[in-house]
């Protein structure tokens, strides 16, 4: 593994990110109802919890793919939010600089190839000069043990190469944050490791990263703070270790024990 | 019925003045009405989706008017109806106003819904890479839209090619035409609209092949 990529300098004191009061509904359904957090940088936040509870909604308010009724998202270099009915599209979009997304789905563009995957964001967005963007990409890839596959099309990849694409196009895009959206739930079981070895990796790097998942074992090794959302709220949050071996709250209590003895 | 006595000699004579009507008339008017009618289609498709209600509104009222009127009848209520308003169009122009508007109306619906058959996360993630609408639009819906799209508007195309002998009812001298003046000189009705419906079949048989190209090319990305 190459030595680490923008090495974020871990400051204690100033979280990377700032999220206070997000609230959010879908007609009548409250989906979050007043969310409190914070990211240190190099940091590894684990959101945890039922389907339903919210958490992928709470990582889809931290890059504006949803817009919360009200709370703020605000990191600690700018760009700060905070939101209302009149949020306009400019200061949502304002949020996606300093983040990059890994989809459940991968959603990679199927009529690019691999390598133009990767440089799409920093190429067509970034404006970065062409031949340094395909060197960072073909790096990136060469650390996921995809070089070989830069000119093939997403359809020619297994679900975990695809997944390990969508992590590398997300990378390329050298954010300040990584946003994981249960990134091995579409995979099959044999293919699942692969992509969190990648993750792991990225963690011990120092790459700050908010991480929705139903992988219990892999966020208690990979987090350093879980948060528990049930019903649109924060039930319990605290170092992996504590919230996920013994949890406090009962509804905690309740879900890492099905999730551990699912018969 | 008798069987026909055909002149060969006259459709070979009448060949090339027909093959030259299709080449100089029916192929130039249609490339320029499909051209501008795409364009137009494209605008139509995105102020439906746009979410503005107003754009969407226009769009939407234009679409139904295309549909719902005979092209004929709006070929001749341009060449015939607009001078009695003072505005007079020659034939030429008055038949790629016409044809690129009704073409416009039918293509737009095609545009949209191949850019809706687009996945939402499609979107999300050229928003995730810092796009914009617009851009995302561009480089990433759009040419997957396209390749949705291609057989609907092939047919859009293939009818078009045929819709253009319409233009001969507002004096436009397109393959059709000639072949009514050679058939009006010589008598021969049946032999000059087969040899007609023959030339027009071959045009689209080259459409079809082209349109089979089309398909292929785009298809590369796409899982079989």
């Amino acid at each position: 593994m190459s030595p680490v990529d923008p090495a974020p300098a871990a400051t204690l004191t100033d979280p990377l990110l700032r999220v206070s009061g997000l609230k959010k509904s879908f007609g009548d359904n409250e989906v979050l109802r007043s969310i409190d957090l914070s990211v240190q940088a190099g940091q590894v936040l684990a959101l945890v919890g039922p389907s339903g509870s919210g958490k992928t909604t709470v990582l889809r308010c931290l890059n504006g793919l949803e817009q919360p009724d009200a709370g703020t998202v605000e990191f600690s270099e700018g760009p700060a939010v905070s939101f209302t009915a009149k949020t306009t599209r400019r200061e949502k979009e304002s949020l996606r600089t300093r983040s990059a997304m890994v989809f459940q789905g991968y959603n990679l563009f199927p009529h690019k190839t691999v390598l133009q995957n990767v440089t799409e964001g920093p190429i067509q967005v970034q404006k970065r000069p062409k031949a340094e963007a395909i060197a960072e990409a073909e790096r990136l890839l060469e650390r996921v043990g995809l070089a070989e596959k830069r000119d093939d099309y997403p359809h020619q990849l297994s679900g975990g190469q695809q997944q390990r694409v969508g992590i590398v196009r997300a990378l390329a895009q050298q954010p300040a944050l990584l946003l994981f959206d249960e990134p091995t739930s579409a995979l099959d079981p044999e293919l699942v490791g692969d992509v969190l070895t990648v993750i792991k990796e990225l963690a011990e790097e120092g790459w700050t990263m908010v991480l929705v998942t139903h992988e219990l074992a892999f966020a208690r090794e990979v987090a350093d703070t879980v948060v528990f959302m049930d019903g649109g709220v924060v039930v319990e949050q605290g170092p992996a270790q504590d919230v996920l071996r013994a949890p406090k709250q009962e509804r905690t209590r309740a879900f890492v024990h099905r999730l551990l003895n699912p018969f | 019925m008798e069987l026909p006595d055909i002149d060969w000699q006259l459709a070979i004579d009448s060949f090339w003045p027909l093959l030259r009507g299709g080449l100089t008339g029916t192929i130039p008017l249609t490339l320029a009405s499909f051209t501008v009618g795409l364009a137009l289609a494209l605008m139509l498709a995105l102020m439906r989706i746009s979410g503005n209600r107003l754009l969407a509104g226009v769009a939407r009222a234009y679409i139904s008017v295309i549909r719902g009127t005979p092209l004929l009848v709006q070929l001749f209520v341009i060449f015939f109806g607009l001078p009695s308003i003072g505005v007079t169009i020659d034939p030429w122009p008055s038949a790629v106003i016409a044809f690129s508007m009704n073409v416009g109306g039918y293509a737009a619906e095609v545009i949209r819904a191949a850019i809706l058959s687009v996945p939402k996360g499609q979107w999300e993630a050229g928003y995730t890479i810092g796009m914009s609408r617009g851009q995302t639009l561009r480089r990433l819906i759009l040419p997957q839209a396209a390749r949705v799209s291609v057989p609907p508007l092939s047919n859009t195309f293939i009818s078009l090619v045929k819709d253009t002998s319409l233009a001969s009812l507002i004096l436009v001298t397109e393959m059709f035409r000639v072949a009514q003046e050679v058939a009006a000189f010589s008598r021969e009705f049946m032999l000059l609209y087969v040899e007609a419906a023959v030339i027009y079949w071959v045009f689209c048989l080259v459409l079809s092949t082209v349109q089979d190209r089309l398909e292929r090319r785009l298809d590369r990305y796409v899982a079989r």
